[in-house]
């Protein structure tokens, strides 16, 4: 009772919370971030430092007036949103955030699920989300936001693509599509995944970037874009799910990336036994600031590059990225039967 | 109920036909600069055709300028090119020295010329801020502005206000440099030497940046001189066409500089070249500064400014391009008969739907930073 | 027990929404009751120990068919309004004629089912990997590698087909 129903639910409401909570924070951090890249200090005035904007910001939110467009689809134009939301939170039942460790005399594993299909899981639930998008342009009613939000998805699906094939290239390095397993891969073959598949590793990184609409890939809702974008007609919290949403799609993406290429919750060289010391740093924590480098690498990116136009953007995608990352595959596949 | 908007949303007319979008961009639009409206033809995502619609902040400056004494004007001239102010009560003031024959002092023409050169590179920080900005780096904006407050703060020392300097007058200057100010440029000169590569290296050799500007907006030499481009448009299509050098002014013929001219006339040969502009100017600033001579700051001037009968033109090179001054006097106001003013601007701005024709959608932003303008000067 | 209320609760979750599919009158909310319904056959795939069909039908099918779907009917210029249904050349009673004949036979189909014995299970044993993907992974590269790739050089003529015939120019 105590293992099948009760800790599960444990684990979901903390791994949620936490989520829901980073995601207001990367707000905070996003903000912080490219200020100090842009010698300015950022949101300063609410807490200390600024710390209490996110709180300050989902006030203001959650007190906007409901403007929802007269011909509107209610439905679907309050779905939406919602639609985009989902699919990143419910990505993180597979995600591992460590082994199983012993807690008050159980053995619990740091990780709500191991679906043997966990890798699969993951990018369909992220297909999913692009209705969200499409749903939003739809449901706008008006011209400018469903161009807007046809283009943002067509580069979502086309960059889908692209990261799928690099996953490919994980999964034949660890054998199998279980986070779990290709966690516990890493730690058999001693090397990080990220260090043998370094292609695979760039075009992982790129491609998510373009499939969390980020910058540099970020065209579709930039103020520059004349068709206001797919958010045109949405304010107040909806808006602001969107855009915790493209938050919650970051994380999702850097855990992702750290699990697979970065060793998950391993520490650095985990089978050489002269770094024990460094075991003093529990699991979850490594994973975490992995994740982390990752997110603010993400929001270094955004400070730092121009934008791509559109027609650029889609020619990468489909003209560079697909080719490199079958070519990895193959070059791949061939190593792995050579070295069998 | 909501065939509507797919009738309206679709570039189809009928199944697989192709219909032209008409779209609106302005006049309040972040990336337009100021209140500037384009009407846009698209064929699907390809501009057809664009219309400049202006008009958006005239505020009669030419027609105020027959009611004002001709020292009044000084500070209207300041509102036209508000990114440049100073180089606007320069054009203005020697236009008018120019129809009274009147002769200004070394030391005002040098120090003139220092703020003009500031100003160059002010309102070149604007551009590459705004410009890098539209492009999607926002970062190069912050840094662009944080340089082009050293340059307001060094105004605001010398006249008391950071935009709208009001700060020549008919003969010379109003006031003379504080002590220690020149020091305060060389030392900003130093400063700016560092900036400016790291605008280079956040821009001139990015991939992305290169993809952006390569290419768009291309323009050839002849073209560009038939349409009436002038300043960095036209020299970045390769005419070596600079006021300071055809026709020196000020104390431009005794400064040593170079003027970068571009190859193809994209928007990337413009970058470039007001990039080196930047050095140039700093080149000129330094010079100028170490050379300042001594003597009165203002020339023989009437009390009362009330030129002979007769009409002059009169041009400089601002940030933008040529700036000229028409003005004609009827002898017997102190306030002219006719102010007329030649924008850099407005002419480039003609240019702009040749420029965008062939282009997509998000080029067009690109574009209208390249060619640089300022809707003050357009409209006056 | 638990496996009977699960599966009916499904089944009448993915009828339901196989009904609403063809009743709605608007296209695109017809086409998100489809994607419901992709979705709650997958839950019956994991019913069925098959987890790796389950996610590969919310991949392909709910992920990316039915958004294809969904942009031709964004973009198709819809002429008629919704509320316009009521062809003029419906043929009403050929289709109701049709699906009672559709009807009669799958009933028919069922009714001969329970009466035969029950067929001999799957070669499922004899393959030397276990678990579904490595199953179906399996099978389709060795047993079933020509239609495997048959199908894929089909998809790829469809692919190449609709860049021509969409493209305006070249």
């Amino acid at each position: 009772m105590i293992d099948t129903f009760i800790i599960p639910t444990l684990k979901i409401l903390i791994v949620l919370n936490a989520t829901l909570v980073g995601v207001s924070y990367m707000t905070l951090l996003e903000r912080k971030v490219i200020a100090w890249a842009q010698s300015r200090l950022g949101p300063m005035r609410v807490g200390p430092q600024g710390v209490l904007q996110p709180i300050a910001d989902a006030v203001k939110l959650i007190l906007k007036e409901d403007i929802t467009p007269s011909k509107a689809d209610k439905w679907v134009f309050t779905a939406a949103p919602v639609i985009s939301m989902v699919p990143a939170l419910i990505v993180y039942a597979v995600i591992p955030f460590g082994p199983v460790v012993r807690l008050f005399g159980r053995d619990v594993s740091l990780y709500i699920t191991d679906v043997n299909v966990g890798l699969l899981y993951i990018v369909s639930v992220a297909s999913v989300g692009v209705y969200g998008i499409i749903l939003a342009g739809y449901a706008s009613n008006s011209k400018f936001p469903l161009l807007a939000s046809l283009r943002a998805s067509a580069q979502l699906i086309s960059y889908e693509v692209a990261v799928t094939l690099t996953l490919v290239s994980v999964i034949l390095m660890s054998g199998s599509l279980s986070m779990v397993s290709i966690v516990n891969a890493q730690y058999n073959a001693h090397v990080w995944f990220g260090f043998v598949q370094p292609v695979a590793f760039v075009i992982f990184v790129i491609g998510s970037l373009a499939e969390t609409n980020r910058a540099p890939f970020d065209l579709p809702e930039a103020e520059q874009e004349l068709t206001g974008g797919f958010h045109t007609e949405y304010s107040g919290m909806r808006f602001a799910l969107f855009f915790l949403a493209e938050y919650a799609n970051m994380i999702v993406v850097s855990s992702v990336a750290t699990t697979l290429f970065f060793g998950g919750w391993l520490r650095p060289f985990p089978n050489v036994a002269a770094l024990h010391f460094l075991d003093v740093i529990p699991s979850w924590t490594w994973f975490l600031i992995k994740s982390f480098v990752f997110l603010y690498l993400f929001i270094w990116i955004r400070a730092t590059l121009p934008r791509y136009r559109y027609d650029q953007l889609m020619r990468l995608g489909w003209k560079v990225l697909i080719p490199v990352a079958i070519l990895n595959l193959v070059v791949t596949g061939i190593v792995k039967v050579m070295l069998l | 109920m909501t065939t509507n908007a797919f009738e309206a949303a679709t570039v189809h007319g009928e199944m697989f036909d192709t219909n032209e979008l008409v779209i609106n961009m302005g006049p309040q639009h972040p990336s337009t600069h100021g209140v500037l409206r384009v009407v846009l033809r698209l064929d699907g995502e390809k501009v057809v055709d664009a219309e400049v619609v202006i008009g958006y902040l005239h505020r009669g400056i030419e027609k105020l300028s027959e009611n004002r004494n001709w020292t009044q004007i000084i500070l209207l001239t300041d509102r036209m090119d508000y990114v440049a102010a100073a180089t606007s009560n320069v054009g203005y003031c020697e236009t008018v020295e120019k129809l009274m024959a009147i002769e200004v002092p070394r030391r005002a023409k040098y120090i003139r010329t220092i703020l003009m050169e500031l100003q160059r590179i002010a309102s070149h920080c604007l551009w590459v801020g705004t410009h890098a900005m539209d492009i999607g780096a926002m970062t190069v904006f912050l840094y662009a502005f944080r340089e082009r407050e050293l340059i307001l703060d060094l105004f605001e020392e010398f006249c008391g206000a950071r935009l709208t300097y009001n700060s020549m007058r008919i003969g010379g200057l109003p006031l003379d440099i504080p002590p220690g100010w020149d020091k305060k440029v060389l030392a900003f000169c130093d400063i700016m030497d560092g900036k400016i590569d790291e605008y280079e290296t956040l821009l001139t050799h990015n991939r992305i940046w290169l993809e952006r500007t390569k290419g768009v907006g291309v323009i050839s030499g002849a073209e560009a001189t038939a349409l009436g481009l002038c300043g960095p448009a036209l020299r970045g299509s390769g005419v070596a066409r600079d006021v300071r050098k055809d026709e020196p002014y000020s104390a431009y013929a005794e400064m040593d500089f170079d003027i970068p001219v571009g190859v193809q006339g994209d928007t990337y040969d413009r970058y470039l070249v007001r990039m080196e502009e930047f050095r140039q100017s700093l080149r000129i600033i330094r010079q100028a500064t170490q050379g300042i001579p001594e003597g009165p700051i203002v020339g023989k001037v009437p009390r009362l400014i009330k030129p002979a009968a007769g009409e002059t033109y009169h041009a400089i090179e601002s940030p933008k391009g040529e700036l000229g001054y028409f003005i004609v006097s009827d002898g017997k106001s102190t306030n002219p008969y006719r102010f007329r003013v030649r924008p850099p601007s407005f002419c480039n701005l003609q240019a702009l739907p040749r420029l965008v024709r062939g282009h997509l959608v998000a080029d067009v932003v690109a574009l209208i930073g390249s060619i640089d303008i300022v809707l003050g000067e357009v409209d006056r | 027990m638990a496996h009977a209320i699960a599966f009916y609760t499904l089944a009448a979750f993915i009828l339901g929404f196989a009904i609403l599919v063809v009743t709605t009158k608007d296209t695109v909310h017809s086409v998100l009751f489809l994607v419901l319904d992709f979705l709650f056959v997958a839950a019956l795939y994991v019913m069925l120990n098959a987890p790796f069909l389950a996610v590969i039908q919310v991949l392909v099918y709910a992920g990316g068919i039915v958004v294809l779907y969904l942009f031709v009917v964004m973009l198709v210029n819809l002429k008629r309004p919704p509320e316009a249904h009521s062809d003029p050349h419906r043929m009403t009673k050929f289709g109701f004629g049709l699906a009672g004949a559709v009807l009669i036979e799958l009933g028919a189909i069922v009714v001969s089912g329970y009466m035969k014995a029950p067929a001999v299970t799957s070669p499922a044993q004899n393959l030397p990997v276990s678990g579904n993907t490595e199953q179906v992974g399996w099978l389709l590269y060795t047993n079933y590698l020509i239609p495997f790739e048959i199908a894929s050089m089909l998809l790829l003529v469809a692919m190449i087909g609709a860049i021509v015939l969409a493209k305006r120019e070249l």
